[in-house]
């Protein structure tokens, strides 16, 4: 920091505003991405509980399904399942920045990088959902 | 198109003023005008007193950088006209003191700048008459980094510059990958032991606004995401190779 | 590190897991796996074993990422010992959590 002097008493310091994240659409849309992630530990949250529902039995099970489908419980995870794709699509979609992947010289265009995260997200999810509804 | 537009500009006198204040001035609004020429115009016709840097009017030089309408911007490079019918808010650069109407203090980033040793570090020298030869892939690795202009419109940009005084900032990191991926160089542990501390990189969360402002298309945020990359697999090797490769 | 790795695991995993137990399954969109079946599959050590690592490392992914909203979207830093304990300690209380949930499966 220049000190002052004589002819240059002080400079001026803006304090950042708490709000600093509402004063741009670009930061805003940075802290959604981020609070994407409370949505992330609410779906392990709900994954808990489930599987502590499936240990004490088919009726504290049932019990726990009526509870999944009551209207707020409904409500917030359609809001967290929004958010987490939200989470996946943003975090594929910036992975290329954070590797740049060369082949012969030339780095690899940012799709080289992303799709394969996407095809990857499209297998695993296909054989999760092929291993819950069979049978 | 009407041939007037209004610019609100910041002015700020430290030995009279508490804080900085808008006020507006009527420039003409001429097709090929920028920023810079109504600011020019200003200093010259309506208040001589209107203080600001520039230098080479043509985006090379870095010394421009102001906020327009919010956004940071190289007032050389933004045509008045895109803002018809205005008016215009031209601002000092966020994040940095302000030293009168639209200076501002850079000898935060320059202490910063200094800490990544944008330099090549040889740790043993050629003979003066042998030269370092590159291919060109050679120089791709590293060429979008050395385009850095310091006009630092990245830290204006970067919340995390704004919030946390400890930070590097976008261009600092930047430099630094420019030269740890220069074949030529042999400094990257050096750069490394000093950027890998706590704020140096890791403060960065990656809002990536400092690529979108960037005039020269540097992508720093893509620099530091690389750097965290790199930084985190030699931390992964000293724990395998605790005397390994260094 | 635990931060990308619990990033790309939740990326991946959570989304199919909240669409089909969230919304799928109690909106009968699709038939559910009776309970029979979903005890089978969850007690087998492969399951329990990947429910572990996709809760742990979310959670660890959650704590870091929150630490840092914290900081910088309210700018609380000077509470960072509060912050620190309520997010780590948070993703160390939920792993520990889950390993005790998925042992004492039958």
């Amino acid at each position: 920091m220049i000190s002052p002097t004589e002819y240059l008493p002080k400079s001026y310091h803006a304090r950042v505003s708490t709000y600093w994240w509402l004063k741009r659409w670009a930061y805003l849309k940075f802290i959604l991405r981020e609070a994407s992630a409370v949505f992330v530990a609410w779906a392990v949250i709900v994954t808990l509980l489930q599987i502590h529902a499936l240990t004490r039995g088919p009726a504290d099970y049932a019990q726990f399904q009526n509870l999944l489908r009551s209207p707020v419980v409904l409500a917030l995870n359609v809001v967290s399942l929004f958010f987490i794709i939200f989470h996946a699509v943003t975090w594929f979609n910036l992975a290329p920045k954070a590797m740049a992947v060369r082949l012969r010289g030339k780095r690899l265009p940012s799709v080289a990088v992303a799709g394969p995260n996407y095809l990857a997200w499209l297998v695993i999810s296909a054989a999760v959902a092929w291993i819950l509804l069979r049978g | 198109m009407a041939n007037r537009i209004t610019l609100e500009v910041t002015r700020y006198h430290p030995a009279h003023d508490e804080k900085p204040q808008l006020e507006s001035y009527e420039v003409p609004l001429r097709k090929e005008w920028v920023v810079l020429d109504a600011l020019n115009y200003i200093k010259d016709h309506l208040d001589g007193s209107l203080s600001f840097r520039w230098s080479c009017r043509m985006g090379v030089c870095g010394s421009c950088g102001m906020t327009v309408n919010g956004v940071p911007k190289l007032t050389c490079a933004t045509f008045l006209s895109d803002y018809a019918p205005g008016p215009v808010c031209v601002e000092p650069m966020k994040n940095f003191p302000v030293l009168r109407d639209l200076v501002v203090d850079t000898s935060d980033f320059l202490m910063k700048l200094g800490k990544s040793k944008p330099w090549i570090i040889r740790k043993v020298e050629k003979p003066l008459d042998e030269e370092y030869f590159q291919t060109p892939e050679q120089l791709d690795a590293y060429k979008q980094f050395s385009m850095c202009i310091n006009c630092l419109l990245c830290y204006a940009a970067c919340p995390v510059y704004g919030l946390d005084p400890l930070f590097s900032g976008p261009a600092a990191i930047a430099l630094a990958q420019r030269y740890n991926l220069d074949s030529r160089d042999q400094g990257a542990s050096d750069r490394l032991d000093i950027l890998s501390q706590h704020d140096g990189i890791w403060g960065c969360t990656f809002v990536g606004e400092c690529t979108q402002v960037c005039p020269k298309k540097v992508d720093p945020a893509g620099a530091i995401q690389q750097y965290k990359l790199t930084a985190t697999m030699e931390w992964v090797k000293s724990l395998v190779l605790p005397r390994g490769a260094e | 590190m635990l931060f990308s790795v619990g990033g790309v695991v939740s990326a991946m995993l959570l989304p199919i897991h909240l669409l089909l137990f969230g919304l799928a399954f109690p909106l009968g969109w699709l038939d559910p796996p009776s309970y029979e079946r979903l005890l089978a599959i969850v007690s087998h050590p492969a399951t329990r074993a990947y429910l572990f690592v996709l809760c742990s490392l979310s959670l660890f992914h959650w704590g870091h990422r929150f630490r840092f909203t914290l900081y910088d979207g309210l700018q609380i830093k000077h509470l960072n010992e509060l912050i620190n304990i309520f997010c780590y300690g948070g993703a160390v209380l939920g792993t520990a959590l889950a390993a005790y949930l998925l042992w004492t499966i039958p």
